[in-house]
């Protein structure tokens, strides 16, 4: 087994695009479950309309889109995404939380379904996607995209470094973000709808109005992830917005521990770095005469050898929250104050 | 605000010479009900036909436990809706006005059951209760210079009402460490940091450590004297008599008398309610007990 190998797949996996989709998920996700309570099973939906939103304006004519450019593209997402905020906002915030749940996993999977749906492939290219839309981006890179540049032992393609480079930009700046509005009044008012909403009106804050501020700003988030992995594979493809993408989002939040600037970040690097570990751990052994000749294995581990990365993260997952519900990073003083 | 209101004759004066009669007219009140009815589901819990609280006056709510006075709270500062009524503050119709718009008018309640927010420290909540933040915007909350200094007059205030609160020792603690009590003198104090005109308080007493009581009463007779008006829910009958200029009797969701304590004090049918229900006039408070209405 070549150890120094899997090392290197398993940093390069936790820092790179797909974890980047993730960690910008979960960094939308700490503004709506982590700082205000809201319960939004729909990121996927959101990163669908961000990706959706750069294909189809930036799409060439010929290919169905409307040509222009990408960052127009990545603008049309974020209007897109503050939209389908205030649509699924104005009729559940006013409502308990669990309505917004409910009507974000529904709102999330009707996207999906409608961008997938034979109907619309004029306009989203069915189940295929949209592909080819992302040029001017990679125009745009300082760094030659089909060189391989190397540091030590890692290698990156000049395309790869490009996405990365944004996304980590990306992340800083809502890092930053989050860590400003967290620490004003602005965020004190967030913290408090999280626990007692009724606490907040008695004092003669509009809250409804708050938790839709949290409701657009984590959606953008998620929007910016969403475009930013469609660029990264010049392509955007329906399935890549299951519901298990949100539920990936929220096990690295609460990996990292939710109300905390760098819980996503830091959970989004874990999660995905455990992630690529298994996964290229399993390959590896799967590979080998002795796994493949141990009778003494149930045929149902041989067969289905590449499900265990999620085995693993979830029992992992399980055990997180049962003996550090805070999460890594999170304040475990503020979970056991919880109720008395 | 309050000061303005200081030329009418505030506490007892103000209400010298109104007759004891149920719904009888005030000089110049700030609360007016009427024909508010609440039910829920087959239980009438309120049901008052016609009633004013005077502004500038300390006025207490009383009535057996379940007689709807926490009820009657949610419904005047719009926590809960009524089936069928009108009420004003400040000649204000509040039929359908959100509960928040109530309390930036400047009618701030507390909750029977005590909404303190346990993860945030003392202080915390203290500042939360200000009003006309700057740092409470989006776009203004990202500029520390654009509230850094009213946030240090925020917490001055705090500082000095938490001092007379005597918590200021409990100041960086999470409000989930405090007793009952605690949590019952916090919030009285976080809804003082709005400035309120008139604060309505449900059962301020409850878990209150009898040491703190004392200064307690003085605090509310202080908030008087400062042209604001309080009404509040108590089974305290010390406190009732020793602070209310005004005491206002429900049973069963109505009005059932009303008049100066000692009025009250002898109106048989308010002995009788009590009998009813407690054969004991000392009533314990409820600490924690009676369904909270819509505002749980
Ligand atoms: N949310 C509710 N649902 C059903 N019944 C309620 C609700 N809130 C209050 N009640 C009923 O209304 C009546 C008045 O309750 P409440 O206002 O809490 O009384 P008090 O505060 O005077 O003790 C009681 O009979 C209570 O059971
Ligand atoms: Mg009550």
């Amino acid at each position: 087994m070549n150890w120094s190998n899997l090392f290197v797949l398993t940093v390069s996996a936790a820092i790179g695009p797909e974890a980047v989709r993730y960690i910008l998920g979960a960094q939308g996700l700490n503004i709506h479950y982590g700082y205000t309570g809201l319960f939004n099973f729909g990121q996927a939906g959101f990163m669908a309309v961000g990706a959706y939103g750069v294909a189809i304006v930036s799409a060439s004519e010929q290919a169905g889109g409307l040509g222009y450019s990408v960052w127009l593209g990545v603008l049309a997402g974020l209007v897109a995404a503050v939209l389908l905020a205030l649509l699924m906002g104005v009729p559940t915030l006013r409502l308990r939380g669990d309505y917004l749940a409910i009507v974000t996993i529904a709102a999330s999977e009707i996207i999906r379904l409608v961008i997938r749906s034979e109907r619309f492939d004029w306009l989203t290219g069915g189940n295929s996607g949209i592909n080819g839309f992302a040029n001017s981006f990679f125009d745009a890179n300082p760094f030659d995209n089909s060189h391989r540049y190397e540091f030590g032992p890692f290698e990156y393609l000049g395309k790869d470094l490009w996405v990365m480079l944004i996304g980590w930009l990306v992340i800083a700046f809502f890092g930053l973000l989050t860590f400003l509005l967290m620490r004003s009044p602005w965020g004190r008012v967030l913290r408090s709808i999280r626990e007692n909403e009724d606490a907040v009106r008695s004092l003669g804050k509009n809250v409804q109005a708050y938790k839709m501020q949290a409701l657009v700003l984590g959606g953008v988030m998620g929007a910016v992830g969403g475009a930013i992995y469609a660029l990264y594979q010049n392509l955007a493809l329906p399935d890549d917005f299951v519901t298990r993408t949100t539920f990936i989002a929220y096990a690295a939040l609460i990996l990292g521990g939710a109300a905390r600037v760098g819980g996503p970040i830091i959970g989004g690097v874990i999660w995905y770095g455990i992630f690529a570990f298994m996964t290229n751990l399993v390959t590896e052994v799967s590979g080998t005469y002795w796994f493949k000749s141990a009778s003494w294995l149930p045929s149902i581990v041989k067969d289905n050898a590449g499900q265990f990365p999620f085995v693993f993260l979830g029992v992992a997952l399980m055990l997180l929250v049962v003996f550090r519900p805070q999460g890594i990073f999170g304040d475990r003083r503020e979970v056991e104050l919880d109720a008395r | 605000m309050p000061a303005d209101t200081m030329e009418t004759s505030s506490g007892p004066a103000a209400l010298a010479g109104v007759p004891d009669t149920v719904g009888v007219a005030k000089p110049d009140p700030i609360v007016v009900a009427d024909k508010v009815v609440r039910r829920f589901g087959g239980v009438t819990a309120v049901n008052v036909d016609h009633v004013e609280f005077q502004r500038g006056t300390i006025t207490a709510l009383i009535g057996p436990n379940g007689a709807g006075k926490t009820t009657f709270f949610n419904l005047l500062t719009c926590f809960d809706q009524p089936q069928e009524g009108t009420w004003t503050f400040n000649g204000t119709p509040l039929n359908g006005v959100a509960p928040h718009k109530v309390a930036k008018m400047g009618m701030v309640r507390t909750f029977q059951l005590t909404k303190v927010l346990t993860k945030l420290t003392v202080i915390e909540n203290m500042r939360l209760g200000a009003t006309g933040q700057k740092g409470e915007s989006f776009l203004g909350s990202l500029l520390k210079q654009v509230w850094s200094d009213q946030e240090r007059s925020i917490t001055e205030r705090a500082d000095e009402l938490l001092a007379r609160f005597k918590m200021d020792h409990m100041r960086e603690q999470y409000a989930g460490q405090l007793s009952g009590g605690q949590r019952k003198l916090l919030e009285m104090a976080r809804a003082l940091m709005t400035e309120p005109e008139l604060i309505m308080l449900d059962e301020p007493m409850a878990g209150v450590n009898p040491a703190l009581k004392q200064s307690l009463l003085e605090h509310v007779k202080s908030l008087r004297d400062e042209g604001r008006s309080v009404i509040f829910v108590e089974h305290d009958m010390d406190m009732v008599f020793d602070i209310s200029d005004w005491v206002v009797v429900m049973a069963e969701g109505r009005l059932i008398a009303e008049g100066t304590p000692d009025q009250v004090g002898s109106n048989p049918a308010v002995i009788d309610a009590y009998l009813g229900s407690h054969h004991d006039r000392d009533l314990n408070p409820d600490v924690g007990g009676g369904p909270e209405g819509g505002a749980s």
